[in-house]
C-alpha cells in the first residue's frame, strides 16, 4: 500500500476533520457512556434527522435546523427527566421517535428522499469543502476547551452527583451544559459518520478503553488514542477498498472492542489454567 | 461557639413527618453521636443540613442563616450512607479522593465567612501545600496507601467506606457529617477508623456529626449523644445519656423491633 493519497486534498481534509471528530466523540462520549447515556448520541441525531428534514421543508440551512431541534429536545429531555421520574432509557426512546417521526413525516410531505439526506445518514467525510473542515477544527477546539475547563466538576457529577452538589458545583446548570456540549458535538460529528452510526463513534472507544482497568486520565487517552486510529485508519482503508467510510470506521471499532474482550477471555483462561495446574499439582 | 444550630426543624415526605420538630446545637470541637432506629430520620436531617433536603424550621451554620451559609457548604466533609457509582466507574483510588478537594476560589468565600465570625479554621492538609500531597496523605490517615491505584469498583464495601471518608477530609472540613460511615466495616478497621475520628476531633479540633447503631463505640468516642426516633428524645452529655436507664431501654426496644423486623 503505497500513501500516495495522503497528497490528495479531499483525503487530507477527510482526515484532518475526521481525527477533530474522533477526539471530541470520545471525550464526550466517555461521560456519556458512564451516565448511562449511551444511546443519548443516538436519540440526539435522530432529533438532527427531524431538524434537517425540517431545513430541507423549509428551505432554511439543514445543519442550523438541526442544530436547534436537537438542543431544544435535548434541554426539554433533561428538564422532564427532572421534574417527573422518567428514567434515562425511557427519556432517550422519546427524543428518539418523535425526532424521527417529525423526520419521516416533513419527507414525505416534501415529497420523498433527496441526495442531500443520503449524506447526512450515512455520513460523507470526503466530500466536505475547506470551509467545513474549518468550521469542525473550530467547534471541536471549543468543546475540548469547555471539556478541559469543566473535567473536574463533571468527573465529579458523573461519579456522584449528590456530593457533587454538596461541594457547590452547580448541577442544574451543569447538566444543561453537559447536554448542550453533546448536542453541538453529534451535530458536528454527523458529516464523519452519518445520524445512524454515530452512537458507534461515542460508545465504542469508550466501553473498549473501560475494559483495559486503568485510571480516568489513562482510560480518556486510550479511548481517544483508539478513536482517532480507527477514524483514521478506516477512512484510509475505505478509499483502497472501495468501501463507505463510515461503516468501516465503525467495524473497526467493533474490530477493537473484539479483539480486546479476546484478549481479556484469553487471559482469564490462561490465569485459570495455571490456577488449575497449581491446585493439581498441590 | 455553635457550629450547628437545629431549631424548630420538620422534614415531610408525602405528608408524613419523618423528622419532628428537632431542636439542637452543636458546639465547636464536639463529638455528636446521633443515634436512633432505622427510619429514624437521620439520613433526612442530614441532608437537610447540607442543603439537599426541603425543610421547615431554622437551620444555621456557624452563626449563619441558610440564605447565608451557601459558601460553608463545600467545607463540610459529608460521607453519605449509599453511594451508588457506576461499578465499571473507571478511577482509581486516588482519582476518588481528589474530587474531594475544593477549588481554590470556593474554598476562599468559605474562609472569608469563617474569619467573620471568629472560627480559627484549622487547617488539616491544607499546610501540605500541593493538592496530591494533600491527596496521598488523606490516604495515609484512611489506611489506603496500598490502594492507591486500584480501581474504584475492584474495593470491598469496608474500602470503599474508607475512601469516602478520606475524599471527605481532604478538603479539610470545618465539621465532618457522616452518616453510619463504618458499617459493613470490619472491626479492625473500625477500630483504625475510630482513632483517626479521634485524632482529628481532638487534635485538629474538627466538630464531628456521627450517625451510629453502634452504642458501644458511640460511649467511647462521642462526647456528646442525641437519640432520636423522627422526634428529639435526648441530646447532651454521653455520661448522662448512658446513665438513663430508662432512655436505653426504649432505645434498645426500639432497636430490637426493628432487627426482628429485619428477619422478617
Ligand atoms: N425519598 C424519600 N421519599 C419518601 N420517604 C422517604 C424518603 N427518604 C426517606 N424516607 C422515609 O423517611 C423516614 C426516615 O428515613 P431516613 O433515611 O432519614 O432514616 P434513618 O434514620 O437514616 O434510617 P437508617 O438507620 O436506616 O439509615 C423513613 O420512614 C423513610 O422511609
Ligand atoms: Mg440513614
Amino acid at each position: 500500500m503505497n500513501l500516495e493519497i495522503l497528497g490528495y486534498s479531499f483525503i487530507q481534509k477527510g482526515l484532518i476533520a475526521g481525527t477533530a471528530i474522533a477526539i471530541i466523540c470520545s471525550l464526550m462520549g466517555m461521560f456519556l457512556v458512564l451516565r448511562r447515556y449511551s444511546l443519548f448520541g443516538d436519540a440526539l441525531s435522530h432529533m438532527a434527522f427531524g431538524g434537517i428534514s425540517l431545513g430541507l421543508f423549509t428551505g432554511i440551512y439543514p445543519l442550523w435546523t438541526a442544530f436547534i431541534v436537537s438542543v431544544l429536545g435535548a434541554l426539554g429531555i433533561t428538564k422532564l427527566r427532572k421534574s417527573t421520574k422518567i428514567s434515562g432509557d425511557a427519556a432517550i426512546a422519546v427524543l428518539l421517535v418523535s425526532g424521527l417521526g417529525i423526520g419521516v413525516l416533513l419527507i414525505s410531505a416534501t415529497g420523498g428522499f433527496k441526495v442531500d439526506l443520503f449524506s447526512f445518514l450515512f455520513g460523507s467525510i470526503l466530500l466536505i469543502s475547506t470551509e467545513d473542515m474549518l468550521l469542525i477544527l473550530g467547534i471541536s477546539s471549543g468543546i475540548i476547551a469547555t471539556l478541559v475547563a469543566l473535567r473536574k466538576q463533571l468527573l465529579h457529577l458523573t461519579f456522584d452527583e449528590e456530593q457533587a452538589q454538596v461541594s457547590g458545583i452547580n448541577t442544574d446548570k451543569l447538566n444543561y451544559v453537559f447536554v448542550v456540549l453533546a448536542s453541538i458535538t453529534v451535530i458536528t460529528s454527523m458529516r464523519l459518520v452519518g445520524i445512524l452510526l454515530i452512537s458507534a463513534l461515542i460508545v465504542l472507544p469508550n466501553i473498549t478503553a473501560i475494559m483495559f482497568g486503568k485510571g480516568f486520565k489513562k482510560t480518556i487517552a486510550l479511548s481517544v488514542s483508539m478513536s482517532v486510529i480507527s477514524v483514521v485508519s478506516g477512512i484510509i482503508l475505505s478509499y483502497y477498498l472501495d468501501l463507505a467510510p463510515s461503516g468501516t470506521i465503525v467495524m473497526i471499532s467493533v474490530a477493537m472492542l473484539v479483539g480486546t474482550l479476546l484478549f481479556k477471555y484469553v487471559n482469564v483462561l490462561g490465569k485459570s489454567h495455571v490456577i488449575q495446574k497449581l491446585t493439581s499439582e498441590a | 461557639m455553635n457550629v450547628l444550630e437545629v431549631s424548630d426543624v420538620s422534614i415531610k415526605y408525602n405528608g408524613h413527618l419523618a423528622v419532628d420538630k428537632i431542636n439542637f446545637n452543636v458546639k465547636e470541637g464536639d463529638l455528636l453521636g446521633i443515634v436512633g432506629p432505622n427510619g429514624a430520620g437521620k439520613t433526612t436531617l442530614f441532608k437537610a443540613i447540607i442543603g439537599l433536603q426541603n425543610h421547615s424550621g431554622k437551620i444555621k451554620l456557624f452563626g449563619y442563616d441558610e440564605a447565608d451559609y451557601q459558601p460553608l457548604l463545600p467545607l463540610i466533609g459529608y460521607v453519605s450512607q449509599k453511594v451508588s457509582f457506576e461499578p465499571n466507574f473507571p478511577a482509581t483510588v486516588s482519582e476518588v479522593v481528589s474530587m474531594g478537594l475544593i477549588p481554590e476560589k470556593k474554598l476562599r468565600k468559605g474562609a472569608v465567612l469563617l474569619k467573620n465570625c471568629g472560627y480559627s479554621w484549622n487547617l488539616l492538609y491544607k499546610k501540605v501545600g500541593k493538592d496530591s500531597d494533600k491527596v496521598l496523605e488523606c490516604l495515609k490517615t484512611a489506611g489506603l496507601e496500598s490502594l492507591k491505584d486500584r480501581r474504584i469498583g475492584d474495593l470491598s464495601g469496608g474500602e470503599l467506606q474508607r475512601v469516602f471518608i478520606a475524599k471527605a477530609l481532604v478538603k479539610d472540613p470545618v465539621l465532618l457529617i457522616l452518616d453510619e460511615p463504618v458499617t459493613g466495616v470490619d472491626a479492625d478497621a473500625q477500630n483504625k477508623f475510630y482513632t483517626v475520628l479521634r485524632k482529628i476531633n481532638t487534635e485538629n479540633k474538627i466538630t464531628i456529626v456521627w450517625s451510629s447503631h453502634d452504642l458501644e463505640a458511640i460511649s467511647k468516642l462521642a462526647n456528646r449523644v442525641a437519640c432520636m426516633n423522627r422526634k428529639l428524645f435526648f441530646h447532651g452529655e454521653k455520661e448522662e445519656f448512658f446513665s438513663n436507664k430508662e432512655l436505653l431501654k426504649t432505645y434498645a426496644e426500639s432497636a430490637m423491633q426493628m432487627h426482628m423486623h429485619d428477619h422478617n
